[in-house]
């Protein structure tokens, strides 16, 4: 579903990301980790086209999207969440998906029809779904934060995508919170057929879920398999040694 | 269960209203007050052509006055210049705007903040320098006095309007141009493209990830809001009995502005309301006193300290409160 | 053929003119660069430096005939105006989007601009040029007034003497570095309010000073507040704003494309500059000399 060939990034000399190769198949769940200042996040901005690559190429579906612009490789099935919660503050929270769901749906280009009145029903069959059903009239900016992240989630889905790219879905979240999150994720990504692509600095989440795990180190990829390979894998533990597993952060 | 005050408030066609209200002026009201009304009318227009821009899309344009100078002289020349009648010499106006707006607006729109501001500034000076220089064409600094009005001869076939002064009945026309195109920018507003834009205003690199193309988008606007300035410009140029390079003088972008943050930009009557206000408020001090700047700039300070969300803004967070009250009770 | 005294004449000209506006455009730029605020006021700050200095000499004829003592005066009145503004109206809006911002500023261009109506009334008011910079030299055929190169050379002086604040001195250094990341800069303990506080008035000190040295050649009116500031927003948009020397080098472009101009299309030299400024914010929005914000 996903295929990442030689990605590289370098920004005035300094190596960001080098000769990145990565593979998720249909369906799967994978997980990309490592310390902070890892490449993580550049890798995502590069895979959805916010950053232009160096270097290397970039596979959604069989397609070469490589430096694709981000609202386009939106309507090639690649969907993303941010870090840093990302949504429209000052609409209301049905607002928020249902500007998605039009703007996938190519309505963008009506201005005619009322936009309260198109995909209400889908809007708000989304809503529920990721739990948000009854803050639906709420101004999105006046949410509490796991509630926002809820409904970046949900602005994500909207797009209907196939792959989806969480970046640090569960920062910020207590314990319980994040194992709710993850849940949620994981039904929905079972329900849509999603496949999933994920980062996170929370070991416990990641080893509960991922299919597949990818350490990143200093802008390379330094070990990508299965879950119990990469914990036993030599190199991962030299990187991470000292670091706690599992707790949240 | 008794529906409340503001429930039903909401019911009431206000558009409506206001329109069959305003439309009895040259009836009960006198000459300047008719004078008065159009001033409004098409100051509301223009404001609400810039809160397309500002209040929706999120784009401070310092520039706009552009659009609606435009307006006013291919109007003007045409009406005047060329014996052009008003039904052609109107849309002719809005897609020169439009037009303007579409070439100025694909370098802007490609800027952000402080640079699309400033670029917005610099070509509505440049549209200004020409309106000023271009003698031939525009009249340069003498500008092209005494616009006619436009033939309403069949008026005086209508009911009610055959009694009407000339200037009478082109506030009647005024007044149905303007409501129109308010009706129609209230439409674009409110629907899907409209959503786009509030997007892009409240989080662009959001709006591109979900399929926007941000740039497109705002040009859209740009090229709309711009027409709509046009229509303004083009009735000014009658109402005001001539078209000068004054009018495109970049403190009438400031004007435009304050108008619209006055009366406040999260809400579509907002503008209007400003429009009304600035409108009065100049013809009353106007007539004690010439320090006119020095009271725009000291409601202008009260309202960035004060009211920040302007006379709607207002009237709804206090709306809001009643309503918080009552339900406490 | 070509008239060398005739393009001489307009190339001092057009140094007179860019030294000139490059005094007031520093100030402007000043505060760009380290407060990230656009001073629409600047031009009234100007404006009423030249009404100060006009009012200095009068109030000083009779015992003294004194322009630098008036000019002085007028700057330092400004500065104190400046102050006051800065603290009492600019501080508190600071964090609040740009466009606030912009309309604080416009704000006060209003209303200065009724006062000094007010005050001064809407004559035409000159100063006459002190004594000692009267006459003229003779170069290349076309005269130079010495009160222009006295202009010219402060100018210079004072981009070297900026230049040499801002490069070498601690408080330049300060000035640097908010103009970087304040935010670091508060963090790491510096005073930023005052650093604030104390750009503002030397911005609005220059501006005034600028204003009292224009009276010898120029009339002071009504209107001149709005005119200049268009002038200086091209400057610092041609040279890059919060660009220090960006700023010398827009005002020499923008006082020669005027200059010349005029002579070889008189009717275009009003619409030329404005054209250059949106070619530049095209092309290479953040000027000649200035950083991608």
């Amino acid at each position: 579903m996903l295929e990442v060939r030689g990605l590289c990034k370098s920004f005035a000399g300094f190596r960001a990301v080098t000769d990145v190769h990565l593979m998720v198949a249909e369906g799967e769940i994978a997980a990309v980790i490592g310390p902070n200042g890892a490449g993580k996040s550049t890798l995502f901005n590069l895979i959805t086209g916010h950053l232009r690559p160096t270097a290397g190429q970039v596979f959604v579906d069989g397609r070469d999207v490589t430096g694709v612009a981000p609202y386009r490789i939106c309507g090639m099935g690649l969907g993303r969440s941010f870090q840093r919660t990302n949504i429209f503050p000052k609409l209301t929270v049905r607002d928020n998906v249902q500007a998605a769901l039009l703007a996938h749906r190519g309505q963008g280009h009506n201005f005619w029809s009322r936009a309260g009145l198109l995909c209400r029903d889908e809007a708000e069959q989304l809503l529920a779904s990721i739990g948000l059903a009854r803050l639906a009239h709420a101004i999105a900016g006046t949410l509490s934060y796991g509630n926002q992240k809820q409904l970046e989630l949900g602005i994500a889905l909207a797009s209907d995508p196939k792959i989806l790219l969480l970046d640090e879905p569960t920062a910020g979240m207590s314990a319980s919170e994040t194992h709710e999150t993850m849940a949620l994720i994981g039904r929905i990504a079972r329900e849509r057929g999603l496949t999933l692509l994920f980062t996170e600095h929370d070991m416990a989440v990641v080893f509960s879920i991922a299919q597949r795990i990818a350490v990143m180190h200093q802008g390379r990829l330094i070990a990508h398999g299965e879950p119990e390979a990469v914990r036993a894998d030599a190199e991962v533990r030299r990187v991470y040694l000292g670091e706690q597993p599992a707790g949240p952060r | 269960m008794k529906p409340s005050a503001t429930s039903l408030a909401r019911r009431i066609p206000w558009t409506l209203v206001v329109f069959v209200l305003a439309l009895t002026i040259p009836w009960v009201g006198s000459r300047y007050d008719t004078f008065l009304a159009t001033q409004i009318a098409i100051s509301a227009l223009f404001a609400v052509s810039l809160n397309l821009l500002l209040g929706t899309t999120g784009l401070v344009s310092f520039g706009h006055v552009a659009y609606f100078g435009i307006g006013s002289y291919v109007c003007g020349i045409l009406m005047k210049t060329y014996a052009v009648p008003f039904t052609i010499a109107l849309p002719a106006a809005a897609l020169g705007a439009g037009f303007g707006a579409l070439v100025f607006g694909f370098f802007c729109v490609r800027l952000t903040k402080i640079y699309f501001a400033m670029l917005t500034l610099a070509f509505s000076q440049i549209i200004w320098a020409i309106c000023f220089k271009w003698n031939d064409v525009t009249g340069g600094d003498q500008g092209l006095p005494d616009v006619p009005y436009p033939d309403l001869g069949w008026m005086s076939s209508i009911p009610f309007l055959e009694d009407l002064r000339i200037s009478d009945q082109f506030y009647v026309v005024t007044l149905v141009v303007v409501m129109l195109s308010l009706a129609a920018m209230q439409r674009i507003i409110n629907s899907p493209f409209g959503l786009m834009l509030k997007t892009i205003r409240e989080n662009p690199q959001r709006a591109a990830s979900i399929g926007l193309d941000v740039r497109g988008y705002e040009l859209a606007a740009f090229v709309v809001a711009g027409g709509f300035a046009g229509i303004a410009g083009a009735l000014f140029g009658i109402f005001n009995r001539g078209v000068f390079a004054d009018y495109v003088y970049w403190p009438k972008s400031a004007e435009v502005m304050i108008m619209t943050i006055l009366g406040g930009i999260d809400h579509f009557w907002g503008p209007v309301i400003g429009a009304a206000t600035l409108v009065l408020l100049n013809k009353e001090t106007t007539s004690y006193t010439e320090y006119w700047p020095f009271v725009l700039g000291s409601i202008l300070l009260v309202l960035l300290f004060v009211f920040p969300g302007g006379i709607a803004g207002g009237l709804t967070s206090a709306m809001g409160w009643l309503r918080r009250r009552r339900g406490g009770a | 053929m070509v008239d060398v005294s005739l393009l001489f004449g307009q190339f001092l000209g057009g140094l007179t003119t860019a030294m000139f506006l490059f005094l007031i455009a520093s100030g402007l730029s000043l505060v760009f660069g380290v407060m990230r605020v656009l001073n629409f006021a600047h031009g009234s700050f100007y404006m009423v430096g030249a009404y100060l200095a006009w009012q200095a000499v009068h109030w000083l004829s009779p015992m003294l005939q004194s322009f630098w003592l008036a000019a002085l005066a007028a700057a330092l009145g400004v500065s104190l105006l400046g102050g006051i503004i800065e603290r009492l109206l600019l501080r508190r809006i600071y964090g609040r989007e740009e466009l606030y911002q912009l309309l604080l500023t416009y704000a006060l261009v209003l209303i200065l601009g009724d006062a000094a109506k007010a005050l001064w009334g809407t004559q035409q008011l000159s100063v006459s040029r002190p004594a000692a910079l009267a006459g003229g030299i003779e170069m290349l055929g076309t005269t130079l007034p010495i009160y222009n190169l006295f202009i010219m050379l402060t100018g210079v002086a004072i981009a070297i003497a900026g230049w040499l604040v801002l490069s070498r001195s601690p408080a330049g250094r300060m000035v640097r570095a908010a103009a970087l990341d304040r935010e670091m800069l508060g963090a790491l303990g510096a005073n930023v309010g005052a650093l604030y506080t104390g750009m503002f008035v030397v911005s609005s000190f220059l501006a005034g000073l600028s204003g009292a040295l224009i009276t010898p050649i120029q009339s002071i009116v009504p209107g001149m507040d709005v005119e200049i500031i268009v002038e200086a927003f091209i400057v610092v948009v041609i040279g890059g704003l919060g660009s220090f020397w960006g700023t010398f080098w827009g005002s020499i472009i923008y006082g020669q494309v005027l200059s010349f101009g005029i002579l070889i299309l008189p009717s275009f030299s009003l619409f030329s500059v404005f054209a250059l400024m949106a070619v530049i914010l095209i092309v290479r929005p953040w000027g000649l000399f200035g950083r991608p914000l």
